[in-house]
C-alpha cells in the first residue's frame, strides 16, 4: 500500500472500519505523518457527533452496578512520557511532515509515468519529477503556506496550498472520479475572472499532490475543469471545482 | 477541541469541566466518577446499542466501557481530543470488537435493515439536547452524497469494515475508503468541528 493510499485511510480508521492488519499498518504511518494525525483528530471529533446523535439513557440500575464494580477495580497508573526528544524543527514545522507525506505520493506518481517512457526520456522525466517534487515540498513547507479546501466534482475534496513568498501553489485532490479515455483534469489560475492554464493532473488525480504550473502572480483563486487530452489553452467546460485563495 | 455549534448533547457539563472531573477520577475520586458517568453513559449506551442492537449485550458492553474509563482515566490524552471523543472512541471500538467476534455465528442482517440509519428512538426519557443534536447531525448527513452517507452510516452505526461496506454497496474497495474519508470531511465542515 502506498503512502497516498495510507493517507486516505483516515476516515476508515476513525470509524474502526479497517481490518486489524491494515489498522496496524496505518498506525505505523500515523506516527510519522503529523498531517494525518491532525486529520484523525478532527475526524474522530466528527464521529463523536454521530455518536451523540444516538444517545439514549441506559437502564437506571446500570449506574449502581457500575459504581459498585469500580470499587473493586484497580486503576492503571499514568503512562510516563518517554524522555523528551528535542527536535525543535519538526515540532515547529508540522508542514514538513505534510510535505513528507505528499512528496512520497508525488514520487510514486513519477514512477508510474516513468514506466511508459523510453529509457532516454525517462531520465529527463525523472529529473523533472524530482525537481517538481523538491519545489512542491518547498511550497508545502513554506512558512507562509496557506491552505484552502473545497469540493471538487461532487464527491471529492480538493486542497490548495499557496505560498505567496515562493509565488507557487500546489493542488491535492482526494480521488477525483475516473475520466473516460481522451479526457484529463486541467488546473487553472483565476486572474480576476480570466483562467490561465496551470497544468494537467497526471494519473487521473488519484490522491496526488500536483505543483501547479507557473507562478501565482496575484491570482485570486484556482479552478479545475475536464478537458480533452493534452489540455486546452482556455477552459472548454464548466469548472467542476473552484477555490478562492486564502488571503 | 470545540464544536462551532453550541455545546453538543449528552454532556451537561462543558468539555473543560468534564476534563477536570476526569483528572479527579484518575486520582481515584469515586464521586467525580459518578459525575462523569452521568455525562457520558447516555451517549455510550446509545452508540453501543446502535451497533449491537441486542439490549442485554449493549448493557454489558456499556458497563465494560465505563469500567474501562475508570481503570484507564490516567491514560487520557487531552492533546488527542475531548473526553467525550475519547470515551465514544472506546465505546465504538468495544462494540465493533463484539460484533466482529460474534460475526461468524450471527446471521447477516438484511441489506434494507442495515441501511436504516439513525434509529428513531421513542423513549419518553429522551433528552431534548439529544434531539437537537440528532437534528443537526441529520441535517448535515443530508449534505453528503448518497454513497458517502450510506458508507459512513454502515461503518459507524453498524460497525462494518470498509470491505463489508464495499460488498454491501457493490462498489470498489478504494471507493469506499475515500468516501468514508471525504464523507467525514464534509460532515466535519458542516458541523463546524475543529480540533
Amino acid at each position: 500500500m502506498s503512502t497516498a493510499d495510507l493517507h486516505t485511510c483516515t476516515g476508515a480508521y476513525v470509524l474502526h472500519a479497517l481490518p486489524a492488519a491494515e489498522r496496524d499498518r496505518f498506525e505505523g504511518h500515523l506516527a510519522d505523518c503529523e498531517a494525518c494525525a491532525q486529520e484523525v483528530k478532527e475526524l474522530a471529533a466528527t464521529a463523536q457527533r454521530l455518536g451523540l446523535a444516538v444517545a439514549a439513557p441506559p437502564p437506571a440500575e446500570l449506574r449502581a452496578r457500575v459504581l459498585q464494580q469500580i470499587t473493586t477495580v484497580r486503576q492503571e497508573p499514568p503512562r510516563l512520557p518517554a524522555r523528551a526528544r528535542v527536535r525543535a524543527w519538526t515540532r515547529s514545522a508540522p508542514r514538513l511532515a505534510l510535505a513528507a507525506c505528499l512528496a512520497a505520493a508525488v514520487a510514486l506518481g513519477g514512477v508510474a509515468v516513468w514506466q511508459h517512457q523510453s529509457a532516454e526520456d525517462a531520465r529527463d522525466r525523472a529529473r523533472r519529477v524530482e525537481q517538481q517534487a523538491a519545489e512542491l515540498t518547498a511550497v508545502l513547507a513554506a512558512p507562509d503556506a496557506k491552505t484552502v479546501t473545497g469540493p471538487v466534482g461532487g464527491d471529492s475534496t480538493g486542497t490548495v496550498v499557496v505560498s505567496e513568498e515562493r509565488n507557487r501553489a500546489a493542488f491535492l485532490a482526494s480521488s477525483l472520479p475516473d475520466l473516460p479515455a481522451g479526457k484529463t483534469y486541467q488546473l487553472w489560475f483565476d486572474d480576476k475572472g480570466t483562467m490561465r492554464p496551470a497544468g494537467l493532473v497526471a494519473g487521473g488525480g488519484r490522491n496526488e499532490a500536483v505543483l501547479m504550473d507557473g507562478p501565482v502572480d496575484g491570482a485570486s483563486g484556482m479552478g479545475v475543469t475536464v478537458e480533452p487530452e493534452g489540455g486546452s489553452p482556455r477552459p472548454t467546460t464548466e469548472p467542476i471545482g473552484q477555490m478562492a485563495f486564502p488571503t | 477541541m470545540r464544536a462551532a455549534e453550541s455545546s453538543p448533547a449528552g454532556a451537561p457539563s462543558p468539555d473543560g469541566d468534564l476534563e477536570a472531573r476526569l483528572t479527579e477520577v484518575a486520582r481515584g475520586d469515586q464521586a467525580a466518577f459518578a459525575v462523569v458517568y452521568d455525562a457520558v453513559s447516555g451517549p455510550v449506551f446509545g452508540l453501543v446499542r446502535s451497533v449491537l442492537r441486542d439490549p442485554a449485550q449493549s448493557e454489558e458492553v456499556t458497563q465494560e466501557v465505563l469500567v474501562e474509563l475508570w481503570r484507564t482515566a490516567a491514560r487520557f490524552r487531552p492533546d488527542r481530543g475531548s473526553v467525550m471523543t475519547w470515551v465514544l472512541t472506546l465505546a465504538h471500538r468495544r462494540a465493533v470488537d463484539r460484533v466482529r467476534s460474534a460475526e461468524a455465528s450471527a446471521a447477516r442482517e438484511h441489506k434494507a435493515a442495515l441501511l436504516d440509519q439513525l434509529p428513531a428512538y421513542d423513549e419518553v426519557t429522551e433528552q431534548v439536547e439529544t434531539r437537537l443534536e440528532q437534528q443537526r447531525v441529520r441535517r448535515c448527513l443530508r449534505t453528503l452524497t448518497g454513497l458517502q452517507r450510506e458508507a459512513v452510516a454502515l461503518a459507524y452505526y453498524r460497525g462494518l469494515t470498509y470491505r463489508e461496506v464495499a460488498q454491501l454497496l457493490t462498489v470498489p474497495l478504494g471507493t469506499v475508503k475515500t468516501r468514508l474519508r471525504d464523507g467525514l470531511i464534509r460532515l466535519r465542515d458542516c458541523l463546524g468541528v475543529s480540533a
